[in-house]
């Protein structure tokens, strides 16, 4: 029993942090109907700036370990992010045919390289501590029949959860958020309402930036910051949007808890698992608990395609 | 020329390498239907979409006055001219409502909300359905829903392309005496794209014909009723 709550308890801390990106994801096919390959790049892009503002910069060694400044740093990252994804918008994506997918598809593979490359060579790839949102040691718990609830599992629920209410009400609530949606919707008829919709692109690139960058700035701490840091919770991140269902936000959250969940229920359980192997290969046990997130991507398209939540698409030809 | 609202001069459009129209020159006039009779493939969503610059054009397209041929369709809409697309365009994922909403994207004004309680009870099934996705409304109720989303910019004119195609005989007369009643009562100038040339001509002032591309003839509604080439053409005499 305790042993099942506390893998729980580590499903949902992980899983938050896939539902982070894979709400990042989803907001760009929403207005794209592309897969940005380089949202995790970006993401840790926007982890290193508010590594610079709240480290390198001394301010953290000046004032003391104070949680605001790293609050502050994690604002200051998000709008960086923001208006570094609405610029990649206007000036990479946007010269291209909007119908011809291949070119945009290419210009995030090869930003997701070019990123991952120069941030290894200004920040190089050794791994540095980022300092967390939330108190984060090992007495910041706690204990639920015997399982540990850290305050840094409670801290990312409750912040990604709020921020993820607002991105909620904006795209409800707002002009901008409607004509997003119109967008998303019908691109064609959203221009003839006169939606100018390059800018609603922009807009929808600098939520999505914005929001991946909270999840890395989060996320962080707990596995050291460096330039492939995001590669392996993009991966999941990718899985996640996918049982979600593309094109619904909701669903990419609900998504990343799922595969949260499985990813740690399956390595707790199944880690030990040795396919009745006396001597397993050594290389087959870490990899165990990965393919419980992909058995359960598999099922999903299997019997919806478009995912748990996602529309089906239905194009007259 | 004073009254005039719209004016094509040698409008021309082309899909990459293929010309899909080759100087087409019309007018429409404050508070008129013109209606724009054509077969398949004769140009006549084209020459809509030339108008609102959704398609590469050539030529001069002068709205109230101004040269609108290089502005952005944002502009043009935004300066009062309304498209209703061929097949609705309805934004299925939006509710009824929102579809009104963003009808009005352009407006700053505070009667919005007026206007969408009007168009919401002047089609009962819209107001009943306000909530729903507008995707699982009818054919029919669609339409309706893509009219009265154009009429929410409050333009000075709407262009309406081939409104009647694939609904029931019954729900296009509806939708025609819609048409003439906006125009009464809004004065709002309306040029229609249309198959169905019974119909449109009974509501429109003033016709054009147009084949492969160019306009091959023009009159008044009456005219071309009793036109014997039309009549043989498009009425099914």
């Amino acid at each position: 029993m305790q042993l099942l709550i506390q893998r729980i308890f580590d499903g949902i801390s992980d899983g938050a942090v896939y539902s982070a990106i894979a709400v990042a994801l989803v907001l760009i096919f929403k207005a794209t109907t592309l897969i940005n390959f380089a949202q995790g790049e970006m993401a840790m892009l926007g982890a290193f700036f508010a590594y610079i503002f709240a480290v390198q910069s001394g301010i953290l060694d000046f004032l003391g370990n104070t949680y605001l400044i790293i609050w502050v740093a994690a604002i200051i990252a998000m709008v960086l992010s923001a208006a570094f994804g609405a610029t990649v918008e206007r000036v990479l994506t946007r010269p291209f045919d909007p119908e011809d997918h291949l070119p945009v598809v290419l210009i995030t593979l090869g930003l997701f390289l070019g990123i991952n490359a120069v941030a290894g060579i200004v920040w190089n790839y050794q791994a540095r501590i980022m300092p967390s949102m939330f108190p984060n040691g090992a007495d910041d718990k706690i204990v639920i029949f015997g399982a540990r609830l850290f305050y840094d599992t409670i801290g990312t629920v409750v912040t990604l959860g709020a921020v993820l209410y607002i991105l909620f009400l904006i795209l409800n609530k707002t002009k901008m958020g409607l004509a997003f949606r119109a967008v998303s919707a019908n691109v064609e008829s959203a221009r003839l309402v006169g939606v100018r919709t390059g800018r609603v692109l922009s807009f929808g690139w600098a939520l999505a930036a914005g929001f991946g960058a909270l999840g890395a700035v989060i996320v962080a701490p707990r596995i050291t910051l460096q330039p492939s840091m995001m590669a392996a919770i993009t991966i999941y991140a990718f899985a996640s949007a996918a049982v979600g269902g593309l094109d619904s936000v909701g669903g990419a959250a609900l998504g990343g808890m799922i595969v949260g969940l499985t990813k740690s229920l399956g390595n707790g359980y199944l880690g030990s698992w040795h396919f009745g192997l006396e001597h397993p290969p050594l290389e087959f046990l870490p990899a165990t608990p990965l393919l419980i997130p992909v058995l359960i991507l598999l099922a999903v398209l299997w019997y919806k395609p478009s995912g748990l939540f996602g529309t089906k698409r239905i194009e007259r030809v | 020329m004073s009254n005039q609202v719209l004016s094509c001069e040698n409008v021309t459009a082309s899909y990459g390498a293929i010309q899909a129209l080759h100087g087409v020159n019309l007018e429409v006039n404050e508070g008129e239907i013109v209606v724009v009779l054509g077969a398949n493939g004769a140009g006549k969503t084209t020459t809509l979409r030339a108008i609102c610059n959704m398609v590469a054009t050539d030529g001069k397209v002068t709205f109230n006055g101004t040269d609108i041929s290089k502005s952005d369709t944002a502009d043009i809409v935004n300066a009062g001219i309304a498209h209703v697309p061929q097949g609705r365009g309805t934004f299925a994922a939006l509710t009824v409502r929102e579809n009104l909403e963003v009808g009005a994207y352009t407006r700053t004004d505070n009667e919005v909300e007026a206007d969408i309680q009007m168009w919401l009870e002047k089609y009962p099934v819209l107001g009943e359905r306000q909530k729903q996705a507008a995707g699982s409304l009818s054919g029919g109720e669609q339409q309706m829903l893509a009219v009265a989303r154009a009429a929410m910019s409050r333009p000075k004119m709407m262009l309406l392309d081939e409104p009647s195609l694939g609904l029931a005989p019954l729900i296009i007369e509806d939708l025609f005496q819609v048409f003439a009643q906006i125009n009464k009562e809004q004065g709002t100038a309306m040029l229609l794209v249309e198959q169905n040339a019974n119909l449109a001509l009974e509501i429109a002032h003033r016709g054009y014909l147009l084949e492969t591309g160019e306009i091959t003839g023009s009159g008044s509604a009456e005219e071309l009723r009793n036109d014997p080439a039309v009549q043989a053409a498009y009425l099914g005499a």
